[in-house]
């Protein structure tokens, strides 16, 4: 039964997608010729009306050009309900801020603005890795493979990794799209680093190359949701590209709240009690998400939790759907990553027991390789059917973008011992870890000294995402200023200091509670700079609102 | 009871009733073939390189120096780069903020937008907005966001010319809308008659449609036709009497092979048009670095251009492509390339100027070929390619292919595409996955398959056409036009 009517009634139109299953057509087109009448169990369409009255009220609508055909009142409303605080709010001051420092520099108390918004390590000054770009310029270029002067300026191993690569391509076409899933001797090689990674096979024709792992989560997403009755479980604090596809697509975000006394730990516990709160509103929960290491939060999970995780998901008929965008940045010795699909397998559990996707990115680790928008997703116990549909919808952009698939492969097979590049590699592999490590620990001591602030330790990913207990006057005057109390210290914290970081709120948060995201990224020299800026700041905030 | 998490009946709906042709049965089975050691001419994507066009010189160098950033500081560059490549690399680097691999504004980065803006202006003779310019991981990703943006539920209709590009089909059912098809007129050269649209609208209507926008395909895809000017001005004005957003599809306007109609834009035929149709209609043009003589697919590169969109809409839009994040920056700088290409006087200009004209007359002489081709054999008929990159004969089946197909389960096109697939290798796409009007069948060829194989391929579908038609035939003919 699927005429289960709750919320608001900007939702309800939702519901009129979800039809009861119609044959599959093979030939055709659903032409306007073929609609069906509305099926008699859905409810009835609502009025676009209902649109205009509520988001008429909204501040600079645009109503003096509602004769046009697409404006805010008759725009996607999913599209209206998503949000994306990571490049919300405060990054448009603080792009306004940078441009006005151009001109304006004795106005403002510091000199450069400072992005901790975002996991965007080349933009503060992180070098790529040299082997990376020496096979992708040489990818880009292909004639420089027979000119000689090419031998005097790239390393030896990185011309025959090119070559290697090219030979894997129809063609030798970078310029051609590829297979949908990505070019295969390319996924050849992504599986053969995962077995080396977790030691169970890993099989190519489960690898789905994607345009960074965000396109990955929206196809699950696309997949899983059909309406509003569809749940993805979800931890808070989460990464908001889950929140945000989940109201792209119309479904439902079932938070379940990782514990911060426990160093945001995932207790099943609350994951029990969040799905039998979502049943009993008559949702079905469809998948579990999981970031491992932690974003915002840094934590880095267990074994043991990861298999009571397993468990979990393979009891409730759950997608197990695990962000491990991060696998290489763990920066406590008492941790150590561990793959989903490894826990999985090394409980026994092979393909009829639980489907799992993994999504992995070229974005983070230590090549921090953003801009190329690489990643894929491993893709595992699913029924072939199932398959079809995901190739399907991955067919349908076409490929992802051949730089970003090679640099893919390179990340997880990178130069091997006796190779002519491997200790440049390992030097700067090491380095930028090692880095990061120091970055983070200095930057968590700091907050943890702060009046009011408890930080737990990042023991991986790339932020610290500290407590703020705010003083009962700032809240007021958060309120007044018709600003989140989060986003009220932040905006002060962006305008004294230059720093950019993300509201608590952006993530979601226990309620009461209030944080922000601070990445670890700047290069270490500015570090110390940060931390008197920051403790500065928060001390005269402190002064200004302490009640 | 063992408990699926994710099987096909719970799938959402809207994801089993998409269709994607260009990559379905007819490559799958392409692909199996090429696997047994068969040779397969894949002409069923339009992907240059994929058939042998060699890549524009200048615009990979520039793009491997801003790969290997560390290069330009090598005293020894200068042996394997031309001093222009190595400037360009250089302003596009600045124009980064990390190179490239720092995540950019999430429309692009300002400075390639303002390159495009300056590239519209200079093509059209209007004003262009950077800030109205995104920049896209090629265009179907565009596409995709500005449908989404509009289709709220199954009651929104978008029209869609038929035959149509499945990009189409697919992004519509995948948002849970409906495509409002308008039949383009074959007999006319594929010609888009206003009165079929507005009959369509009033049909859409009747079923309680909202039409919400109309797509144009120009040069058309997979038809090849070029629209007038006379044309686009009817179709603006119908757009603005019926409200209806325009999604201009440009991709092929470097594709024309005939003087009689050069391409002109939407946006400038808008603008001709003053006021206030110019500053009522919205519409939004679409672009990529994957056609055109460039034809750099695999970088995944494009952008639209907003006009008459209202700023808090842009903002919404805005909203949509930051959730992901940035579109690559590598196509970004393919695509600031390709709007500044090298200009007289500079190292590279001739060497460029050489490859751009070689690969468009040799593909204007590809599209004459294939059509004189495939009207020379029996029961086919085909309207000349007068741009993009594919031709769309029609294939007149006898009623005996039709009753096979059927026995074998399918549809007739699809039955002949096969047989032409084992028979030659020839791996095309039917024209099913177009739509096309009740009864009659197509197929599309891409015109890319390099020159010197042109002759050889015409000649095995012409063998393998006519055998089909007299194992079918039963004394069964059309005359020819």
């Amino acid at each position: 039964m699927r005429r289960f009517v709750i919320g608001q009634a900007k939702n309800l139109i939702d519901q009129t997608r979800r039809r009861p299953p119609q044959p599959h057509h093979h030939n055709n087109l659903r032409l306007l010729s073929l609609l069906r009448p509305p099926a008699s169990d859905t409810t009835p369409v609502s009025s676009p009306r209902l649109f205009s009255s509520s988001s008429s009220d909204m501040p600079g609508s645009d109503s003096s050009t509602s004769s046009l055909p697409v404006t805010l009142d008759s725009i996607n409303p999913k599209v209206l309900k998503c949000e994306y605080a990571v490049r919300g709010e405060i990054v448009s001051i603080a792009q306004r801020l940078q441009d006005d420092l151009k001109t304006n520099k004795d106005a403002y108390p510091f000199d450069e603005i400072i992005y901790c918004n975002i996991g965007n390590p080349q933009s503060l000054g992180q070098q790529p890795i040299t082997f990376f770009r020496e096979v992708l310029a040489l990818c880009s270029h292909t004639a420089l493979l027979d000119e000689s002067a090419t031998h005097g300026l790239f390393s030896s191993d990185s011309i025959d990794r090119a070559w290697k690569i090219l030979d894997q391509i129809p063609g030798k076409a970078t310029g051609a799209y590829s297979h949908s899933q990505g070019i295969k001797g390319l996924r050849d090689a992504i599986a053969a680093g995962i077995e080396a990674r977790d030691g169970f096979p890993a099989d190519p024709n489960d690898i789905f190359m994607t345009d960074g792992a965000s396109p990955g989560v929206h196809m699950m997403m696309q997949l899983l949701i059909s309406s509003e009755k569809d749940g993805i479980l979800c931890p808070i604090p989460q990464y908001p590209l889950y929140s945000a596809s989940i109201a792209l697509h119309g479904g439902s975000l079932v938070p379940y709240y990782l514990d911060e006394a426990s160093g945001w730990g995932l207790e099943i516990s609350e994951l029990k009690k969040q799905l039998e709160d979502a049943k009993s509103k008559g949702i079905t929960v469809r998948a579990l998400a999981v970031i491992n290491p932690g974003n915002p939060t840094g934590q880095v999970l267990s074994e043991e939790n990861q298999r009571d995780i397993v468990d979990f998901c393979k009891k409730e008929g759950l997608v197990l759907l695990a962000d491990e965008v991060y696998q290489e940045n763990v920066y406590v010795p008492d941790k150590k990553f561990h793959s989903f699909k490894k826990v999985a397998r090394s409980m026994g559990y092979g393909e009829k027991d639980i489907s799992l996707v993994s999504f992995q990115s070229i974005s983070k680790g230590y090549y921090g390789e953003c801009g190329k928008r690489g990643g894929y997703m491993e893709v595992t116990g699913f029924t072939s059917d199932v398959r079809e549909q995901i190739y399907k919808v991955a067919s349908v952009n076409l490929c992802s973008n051949i730089s970003g698939q090679i640099l893919a492969s390179l990340v997880m097979s990178p130069p091997k011992p006796g190779d002519d590049s491997y200790d440049s590699y390992i030097a700067e592999k090491e380095g930028i870890l090692s880095s990061l490590a120091t970055r983070a620990k200095t930057l968590e001591e700091a907050l943890n000294k702060l009046e009011g602030v408890t930080c737990n330790r990042a023991e991986g990913a790339m932020y610290l995402f500290p407590c703020i207990n705010l003083p009962q006057k700032a809240i007021a005057a958060a309120e007044a200023a018709k600003t989140a109390p989060d986003a009220f210290y932040c905006k002060r914290l962006l305008n004294a200091t230059g720093i950019v970081v993300v509201p608590g709120s952006g993530f979601r948060q226990v309620p009461g509670t209030w944080h922000f995201r601070c990445t670890i990224l700047p290069q270490e020299d500015k570090i110390p700079a940060i931390v008197n800026r920051l403790t500065e700041f928060h001390k005269s905030f402190m002064n200004e609102f302490r009640d | 009871m063992s408990l699926k998490a994710l099987d096909y009946e719970s799938l959402n709906e809207n994801v089993k009733n998409c269709q994607y042709a260009v990559r379905g049965e007819l490559y799958l089975r392409a692909s199996e073939l090429q696997k047994e050691g068969k040779k397969i001419i894949f002409t069923n994507v339009g992907n240059p390189h994929a058939l042998g066009q060699k890549p524009l010189t200048f615009p990979r160098q520039v793009v491997a120096l801003c790969q290997a950033p560390f290069l330009l500081d090598n005293p020894n560059v200068g042996m394997i780069f031309p001093a222009d490549a190595i400037a360009r690399a250089k302003h596009y680097l600045s124009l980064t903020s990390g190179g490239l691999g720092a995540y950019s504004d999430s429309r692009g980065l300002p400075g390639v937008r303002k390159e495009v803006a300056e590239f519209i202006q200079r093509r059209d003779g209007y004003p262009s907005d950077p800030e109205l310019i995104f920049l896209t991981d090629g265009a179907s990703k565009g596409v995709m966001q500005i449908l989404n943006c509009i289709i709220r539920n199954q009651k929104d209709g978008i029209l869609v010319p038929v035959p149509q590009y499945p990009l189409y089909s697919a992004t519509i059912s995948l948002l849970g809308g409906t495509l409002v098809p308008y039949y383009l007129e074959e007999t006319d050269n594929w010609g888009l008659d206003v009165n079929n649209l507005r009959q369509s609208v009033a049909q859409a209507r009747s079923q309680g449609i909202t039409v919400r926008a109309m797509v144009i395909i120009n040069p058309g895809n997979p038809t090849g036709q070029c629209l007038s000017e006379a044309n686009l001005r009817e179709i603006l004005k119908f757009c603005c009497d019926e409200r209806l957003v325009l999604l201009g599809d440009e991709v092929y306007q470097q594709n024309i092979y005939q003087d009689e109609r050069p391409f002109i834009s939407s946006k400038k035929v808008l603008m001709d048009m003053g006021a206030p149709l110019s500053k009522e209609v919205q519409l939004i043009s679409f672009h990529t670095v994957s056609k055109g003589y460039w034809g750099e697919c695999g970088q995944r590169g494009g952008y639209f251009e907003m006009t008459n969109i209202p700023p808090r809409t842009v903002e919404e839009i805005y909203k949509v492509a930051s959730i992901a994040l940035s579109p690559n920056v590598s196509a970004q700088i393919f695509m600031g390339l390709m709007v500044s290409p090298p200009k007289p006087g500079d190292i590279s200009y001739d060497q460029f100027v050489r490859e751009s004209k070689g690969i468009l007359e040799s593909l204007r002489r590809r599209a004459r070929i294939m059509t004189d081709g495939f009207n020379s054999c029996k029961n086919v008929v085909c309207n000349f390619t007068e741009g993009a990159m594919y031709s769309f004969p029609q294939i007149k089946l006898p009623p005996k292919a039709i009753q096979a197909a059927k026995q074998a389960g399918k549809v007739p096109d699809v039955f002949y595409c096969l047989k032409l697939l084992e028979a030659t290798g020839i791996s095309t796409v039917p024209g099913s996955g177009f739509g096309q009007k009740e009864g009659v069948f197509h197929l599309r060829t891409t015109i890319l398959p390099a020159e010197e194989e042109m002759p050889e391929i015409m000649e095995s579908f012409k063998k393998f056409n006519d055998e089909f038609m007299s194992q079918y035939g039963d004394n069964f003919g059309y005359s020819r036009m």
